[in-house]
């Protein structure tokens, strides 16, 4: 332990500089999600191994079934696990700040002089850095085993873009519901028994024609179903300009009704 | 401006229920600018909750505060612009290193990226870090934790911090290191609420002193003040040769208050109001040929205090749950 002098010295040292932009708040709180991913890089297996699992598991088990042929299937299913995987993982979001909570730390934000949503908006930021990476490992796999979308690099970027936006609005759901419980594990089961059921009946794995009629109507209304329709719209160049609207004005939604709802709850937490 | 005020903290009949129970039942404070004031209470009295409103965590059901001037309700972002939180589970991220902890408070605090990492730097070294800046939190031991801890409040000085426990379950080398920074911040003229349930932490660092049980003060005062209100403390003697003790008694009993023989032949003790006149007793055994094996001067413990002041033990009473949540 050093000379109280020198501790004299560094508290005497410093001025109050000007308070930081929200952006800036928000981008910090980014930083530290990415740090954490620096230090735990085993975190990253649950957004890589998984996708892996599902694209090769949905090509090869059912390709064969459905599509007749493994390769048609791939062109149908690889737009659809992109979605599936990138939402599933918007589950963790929920998670991990429910994880935060039990810490001393949160305390210490909450204490600052900071923008109040700035540690979640920030956790999301990290978050959307995971969802890029799963699907970017989803449509690698995609392209080595055969996928060939039509519109070429631009368009599966630009489907990738929607795709990651539409989770960071999902993402707040499962902020709020990791608010309302009480443990990572109820907030983990909660948030798979939503988006589980609400990812199979949509049109990811089959065409919803195939479905009896009641099944049929729910799953086209289905925002996942309209996601599902544009993202594969995009990846083939054909995309429905109404889906890609429709499924940014359900983001637009979400973030809107759960994004405060998730820091009003976070401030009170 | 704030309104200049000689009072950092000026609660008035706080109160804060969690379900049932009144965790704080009306608690007035005044708090001294540039002093430390230390709340005394055990496990559960309600000294968390406290600064927890007062820290604009949590809002309270009744009564108000002001910190430095401002409204812990109206003008909570004020109050958390000018204070920081030591809280009793450490506020530091245990999943980064300790250099990362300081430089993200930095950097959230408004310094830039270069003054962020100097900043951290010059915290590490004078807070004895430097080889573990590198290390993830969680690694670090109780005492390094609780000093990283008090330097993230300080990575931008504030002019009240809140130190909650500081030293529960540390070492006694680790409790004087905390003792010592806490002694260097009061010297800088930060002002300090320090919560504890130790009478002798409170006496060391403390100007003034709340007792808190069952979220109600119960007696406040400066810590002589309060040692007195328990009858001071007692020197312990032991003699070298117990044939002395008749001698030693009659020394005793004449400078000190009342004295017990204790079961141990060569040793007794006596209540004295302050460890002056202690030393003043010791000087005197010594002047006159009594041989001393070895002598203390004991505080009060906690204990002691609350059975002098309420008439019961300092129980743990059943913390209302304050972390948890409604599902």
């Amino acid at each position: 332990m050093s000379a109280t002098a020198e501790i004299r010295s560094a508290i005497a040292s410093t001025a109050r500089p000007p308070r930081p932009s929200r952006v800036s708040q928000a981008l910090t709180f980014g930083w530290r999600g990415m740090l954490k991913v620096k230090h735990v890089p085993e975190q990253l297996l649950d957004v890589t191994v998984t996708p892996v699992m599902f694209v090769l598991l949905f090509t090869y088990l059912f390709g064969g079934a459905i599509s007749g042929s493994t390769d048609d299937y791939l062109q149908y299913i690889l737009p659809g696990t992109l979605v599936m995987s990138v939402l599933f993982t918007t589950v963790y979001s929920g998670v991990a700040v429910n994880t935060d909570l039990t810490k001393g730390v949160v305390d210490r934000f909450r204490s600052m002089p900071v923008w109040r949503p700035a540690p979640l908006l920030g956790a999301l930021l990290g978050d959307s850095v995971r969802y890029l990476v799963a699907g970017t490992v989803i449509i690698v796999l995609g392209v080595i085993l055969g996928f060939d979308p039509e519109a070429g690099i631009g368009g599966v970027l630009l489907a990738l873009a929607l795709v990651v936006a539409f989770a960071f609005a999902l993402s707040w759901v499962f902020t709020t519901l990791g608010l309302l419980l009480r443990s990572p594990q109820a907030v983990m089961n909660a948030g798979f028994m939503a988006i589980f059921p609400l990812t199979f009946l949509s049109n990811v794995f089959v065409d919803p024609e195939t479905l009896p009629s009641a099944l049929e109507a729910f799953v086209n209304v289905n925002p996942i179903s309209i996601l599902t329709d544009a993202t594969r719209g995009l990846m083939a160049g054909d995309a429905a300009a109404q889906d890609v609207l429709i499924v940014l004005a359900v983001g637009v939604v979400l973030t809107a009704i759960f994004a405060p709802l998730t820091t009003r709850l976070y401030r009170k937490a | 401006m704030p309104p200049q005020s000689a009072l950092a903290i000026e609660a008035n009949g706080l109160v804060k229920s969690f379900r049932s129970t009144r965790a704080v039942d009306g608690v007035d404070l005044a708090v001294r600018t540039g002093s430390v004031y230390g709340v005394l209470g055990p496990n559960g009295a309600g000294k968390t909750t406290t600064i927890r409103m007062l820290a604009t965590l949590i809002r309270p059901d009744e009564g108000s505060a002001r910190v430095l001037g401002h409204d812990i309700e109206r003008e909570a972002d004020a109050v958390r612009a000018a204070v920081s939180l030591t809280g009793q589970l450490a506020s530091v991220d245990e999943d980064l290193t300790g250099r990362e902890n300081l430089i993200l408070l930095g950097r959230l605090l408004g310094l830039r990226r270069a003054a962020a990492k100097a900043r951290a730097a010059e915290l590490l070294e004078a807070f004895g870090l430097e080889e573990a800046a590198g290390r993830l939190v969680k690694h670090y031991s109780g005492g390094m934790r609780r000093r990283l801890d008090i330097a993230a409040s300080l990575v931008v000085t504030p002019a009240l911090m809140f130190l909650d426990e500081p030293t529960t379950g540390l070492d006694p080398r680790s409790r004087n290191q905390v003792w010592d920074i806490v002694r260097a911040l009061v010297a800088e003229g930060t002002t300090i609420l320090l919560c504890t349930q130790y009478l002798e932490e409170a006496d060391q660092l403390a100007e003034g002193i709340a007792v808190i049980d069952h979220g109600k003060v119960i007696a406040e005062g400066t810590p002589a003040q309060l040692k007195g209100s328990v009858g001071g403390s007692s020197l312990q003697v032991r003699l070298l040769d117990p044939s002395d003790r008749p001698e030693a008694e009659r020394l005793l009993a004449r400078h000190l208050g009342a004295v017990h023989l204790e079961p141990d032949p060569a040793a007794l003790s006596a209540q004295c109001a302050d460890a002056d006149r202690a030393a003043d007793a010791i000087a005197e055994l010594a002047r006159s040929g009594v041989r001393i094996a070895d002598f203390s001067v004991g505080q009060p413990s906690l204990d002691e205090v609350f059975l002098a002041l309420t008439g019961h033990a300092a129980e743990d009473s059943s913390e209302p749950a304050e972390e948890e949540r409604v599902a």
